[in-house]
C-alpha cells in the first residue's frame, strides 16, 4: 500500500504544478506556441522550472544507488536519433498545437467536466492503441516474409 | 511577470514530482509512457502507473474545485478537430516514445541529446500548426 502512495502523490503534485504553471489553460498552450499572434513566452518557464529542480535533484537521488522501493532506477538507455523519433514527435507536436493538449494537462483537465476534454483523452488513448496495432501487424509481417524467404531457401536447396 | 513566477514555480513543482517518482520507484514521469501502460496492463508493471494516473485526477480535481479558473476552457471544441489532434498525440507519442513530460523535462534533465531532438522537434512542429491555424482562420 505504502509503495502505492508515493505515484499517487507524484501525479498530484505534478498536476498541481501544470495547473499552476497555466499548462491546463489550452488558450495559454496555443497563445505559447501561436508565433504570429499576440506571443506569450511565459510557458517556456515551466520547462526551465521543471528541468532545474529534476537536474539539480536527479545525481543526490541516483547515488543512493536504488529507489526507496524497488531494485533499480530505470533510466532509458537508447542514444539513437530515429526516423520514428522524429515523426512520431512531429507528429505529437502537430496534435498538441492543434488543439493545446498534451497529455498530462489533457488527463488533469478532464476534472473540469468538459466533453471536449474527455473526446481528446479517448482519441488519445485510440491513437496510443491505434500504434500498439499497426506495431504488432507490422511484427506478424516481417515475420511472415522472414518465414516465407526461409521456406523458398529451403525448397530451393 | 506574474505569470512568469507562476510559470516557474508551477515547472519546479513538476520537476519536483519527477524527482519524488524516480526516487521512490525508480521510474521516468513520462505520463504518455505511464498513461499507455495502463492502457496495455502487464502484471506486476500497471497498478504503480495507475495510481500516478489517478493522482493526477486527483490533482485535477482539486484544481478545478479550489482554483477554477486553472483549468481554462478548450480553445478547439470542432469534435473532427480535437479527434485528430487526440489521435495525433496518442500515435506520435508512442512512436516517438514521450512527449513534454519524459523526453522534455526528465529526458532533457538528465542530458538525454535523444530527448533534446525530440523536444525540439514536437515544439517546431506545435508553433507550424499552431501559428498556421491562427493564420488560416484569420484571427490572430
Amino acid at each position: 500500500m505504502l509503495r502505492l502512495l508515493g505515484p499517487f502523490l507524484a501525479g498530484l503534485v505534478f498536476a498541481i504544478g501544470l495547473g499552476a504553471a497555466g499548462m491546463t489553460d489550452p488558450s495559454k498552450v496555443i497563445g505559447f506556441l501561436n508565433i504570429a499572434g499576440d506571443w506569450n513566452p511565459a510557458l517556456g518557464f515551466v520547462m526551465v522550472g521543471a528541468i532545474g529542480v529534476h537536474a539539480l535533484a536527479l545525481p543526490f537521488i541516483l547515488k543512493k544507488g536504488s529507489p526507496l522501493h524497488g531494485t533499480d532506477f530505470l533510466i532509458p538507455q537508447r542514444r539513437d536519433i530515429t526516423p520514428q523519433l522524429i515523426t512520431g514527435a512531429a507528429l505529437f507536436g502537430a496534435g498538441w498545437g492543434l488543439a493545446g493538449y498534451c497529455p498530462g494537462p489533457a488527463l488533469v483537465s478532464t476534472a473540469g467536466g468538459s466533453s471536449t476534454v474527455l473526446w481528446f483523452v479517448a482519441s488519445m488513448a485510440a491513437g496510443m492503441l491505434l500504434h500498439q496495432v499497426g506495431q504488432t501487424v507490422l511484427a506478424d509481417s516481417k515475420a511472415h516474409v522472414a518465414e516465407r524467404k526461409a521456406e523458398r531457401a529451403t525448397a530451393g536447396k | 511577470m506574474t505569470e512568469i513566477l507562476s510559470a516557474l514555480l508551477g515547472g519546479a513543482l513538476i520537476g519536483v514530482a519527477a524527482s519524488g517518482l524516480m526516487y521512490y520507484l525508480g521510474r521516468i514521469a513520462g505520463i504518455s509512457g505511464i498513461f499507455h501502460g495502463v492502457l496495455n496492463p502487464k502484471a506486476g508493471d500497471t497498478v504503480w502507473r495507475l495510481s500516478f494516473i489517478l493522482g493526477l485526477l486527483a490533482g485535477g480535481v482539486a484544481l478545478a474545485n479550489l482554483v477554477p479558473s486553472t483549468i481554462g476552457a478548450p480553445v478547439v471544441t470542432n469534435p473532427a478537430t480535437i479527434a485528430a489532434a487526440g489521435l495525433l498525440v496518442g500515435v506520435g507519442t508512442r512512436l516517438g516514445n514521450g512527449c513534454t513530460s519524459g523526453h522534455g523535462v526528465c529526458g532533457i534533465a538528465r542530458r538525454s541529446r535523444r530527448s533534446l531532438v525530440a523536444t525540439m522537434t514536437f515544439v517546431l512542429s506545435g508553433v507550424v500548426v499552431a501559428t498556421l491555424t491562427s493564420l488560416l482562420s484569420g484571427g490572430v
